[in-house]
């Protein structure tokens, strides 16, 4: 590249026209398949947690299986089946929304099995002695406090997640790096754009985790 | 759904004078030879960073501390395209420097941010006596580091370099954006020119699962062999 770098390509309008709507798919994407993830991932711990075999081989499979494997290969397998499945194509974007939330279910599960596991067993039976049934005890008693312990390490694993969404790259999706990408093209300014695409991802990954950080300290106080 | 399975695809002839299955081995050595290498880099960075978060001298732990913020909130493909990209044109000598060299540095010192918070952590564990015995000895901080603390720390935290070492197996696969020829870049490839995914992409997931499984193994044999009686991990 001849002279340096150049950043007076990298306006606003720029960052209006060709980023703006790959930040949104990005948060977007992070935001359902945190909450999807959550939900399922509860689910799953509990199978796993249940004692019964038929309900704790499938959770087991389900998570050990997706852990095990690349989510490169989690996304490319999504996109070749669920045209299979449907009989048509669905979009790049949606596909990656349906791949992520099951993906990171493997992973939030964990987290909240772990969570729950932190429950001292006497709250269980203060639970039970009070005469609740297992659904009560689970959503009064039990899952409150697990998602409060665990609430760190969830938001931890969504920057995580929120790093991760860049590999929809693998598909094509227009999310926030492809934005700077066709940008950079687009100016005959790439290696700026890249430059540009590092900041924005450091900067939300960079505060958000201070962020968390704090959170730490004040729910550590509070116990 | 009635599919009709068909595994003669890895015997037929890619083209260029071998098999789709040969072509999946060598993909699968390049994924082997980028993780291997990257763990190398990965393991020599983070301890030398880690070491750096707890020695005196807030010079030195800054600069630590700015290398796992910087490393660590980037995304790893992101980095790649760094590395790919920005590097060789801020840095002339980094020109003409091959691809694979690349990834291997990139997702070595991604890597590198995560191992050194678990070296940091594994010296942190340990008791603050051994530090001071050590020194009461007069060996030098360094020396106190090489015989003392380190070698206690690297084995307590074996069980979480293990989760590391087969995360850069599975975060290996991000080396196909720098067309490194290796499992991902295959399946996206032979998929596309004989319409057998589902049968190529089981072989590659087949593979992935192989390798972290004999990461796996190996770090158990190894947390095994270099065990101390009566000390961390040794109750098994």
């Amino acid at each position: 590249m001849s002279g340096g770098l150049d950043f007076s390509v990298y306006t606003w309008e720029m960052f209006r026209s060709f980023v703006l709507s790959g930040l949104y798919f990005s948060v977007q994407l992070t935001f359902i398949a945190m909450a999807g993830g959550v939900l399922i991932g509860t689910v799953v711990a509990l199978m796993r947690l249940s004692g019964r075999p038929l309900l704790e081989w499938p959770a087991r499979v389900y998570v050990d299986g997706l852990r095990s494997i690349p989510l490169l290969m989690v996304i490319l397998w999504f996109y070749l089946l669920i045209p299979l499945f449907l009989g048509r194509p669905i979009g790049k974007e949606l596909s990656a929304i349906i791949t992520f939330t099951i993906f990171e279910a493997a992973y939030y599960s964990e987290i909240m099995r772990a969570g729950i596991q932190s429950i001292p067993r006497g709250q269980v039976h203060a639970g039970q002695a009070l005469g609740l049934s297992y659904a009560q005890n689970m959503r009064f008693v039990v899952l409150p406090q697990a998602f409060r312990n665990m609430l760190p390490v969830l938001l931890t694993q969504t920057i995580v997640l929120f790093q991760d969404t860049s590999l929809v790259y693998v598909i094509g999706a227009y999310d926030l790096l492809h934005g700077f990408e066709v940008a950079g093209k687009n100016y005959a300014r790439p290696v700026e754009g890249y430059i540009a695409a590092a900041v924005v991802y450091f900067a939300i990954c960079f505060s958000l985790s201070a962020l968390v950080k704090r959170l730490q300290k004040k729910i550590a106080i509070v116990r | 759904m009635a599919y009709q399975w068909d595994w003669s695809v890895f015997s037929q002839d890619t083209g260029a004078g071998e098999t789709y299955w040969q072509w999946m081995l060598s993909a699968w050595g390049w994924t082997l030879k980028v993780s291997v290498l990257a763990w190398a880099v990965a393991l020599v960075a983070g301890a030398l960073i880690g070491v750096l978060r707890t020695v005196p001298g807030r010079g030195l732990q800054a600069f630590a501390n700015a290398w796992v913020e910087l490393f660590r909130n980037i995304p790893v493909l992101v980095q790649l395209f760094l590395w790919y990209h920005v590097v060789p044109a801020i840095v002339p000598a980094m020109k003409g420097v091959p691809s694979f060299v690349l990834v291997v540095l990139g997702l070595g010192f991604f890597t590198s941010a995560r191992v050194a918070e678990q070296v940091k952590a594994g010296i942190q564990a340990l008791p603050r006596g051994q530090r001071m015995a050590g020194q009461a000895l007069g060996l030098t901080l360094p020396q106190t580091y090489r015989h003392v603390i380190l070698p206690m720390a690297f084995r307590i935290i074996i069980p979480p370099l293990t989760s590391e070492a087969m995360n850069i197996i599975k975060n290996s696969s991000v080396a196909f954006a720098l067309s490194i020829p290796e499992l991902i870049q295959f399946a996206m490839q032979a998929q596309e020119e004989t319409s057998r995914g589902i049968e190529i992409y089981l072989a590659v997931t087949g593979l992935y699962v192989v390798s972290a499984f004999a990461v796996n193994r190996l770090m158990a044999f190894i947390e095994q062999r270099v065990r101390v009686p009566g000390f961390v991990g040794s109750g098994k």
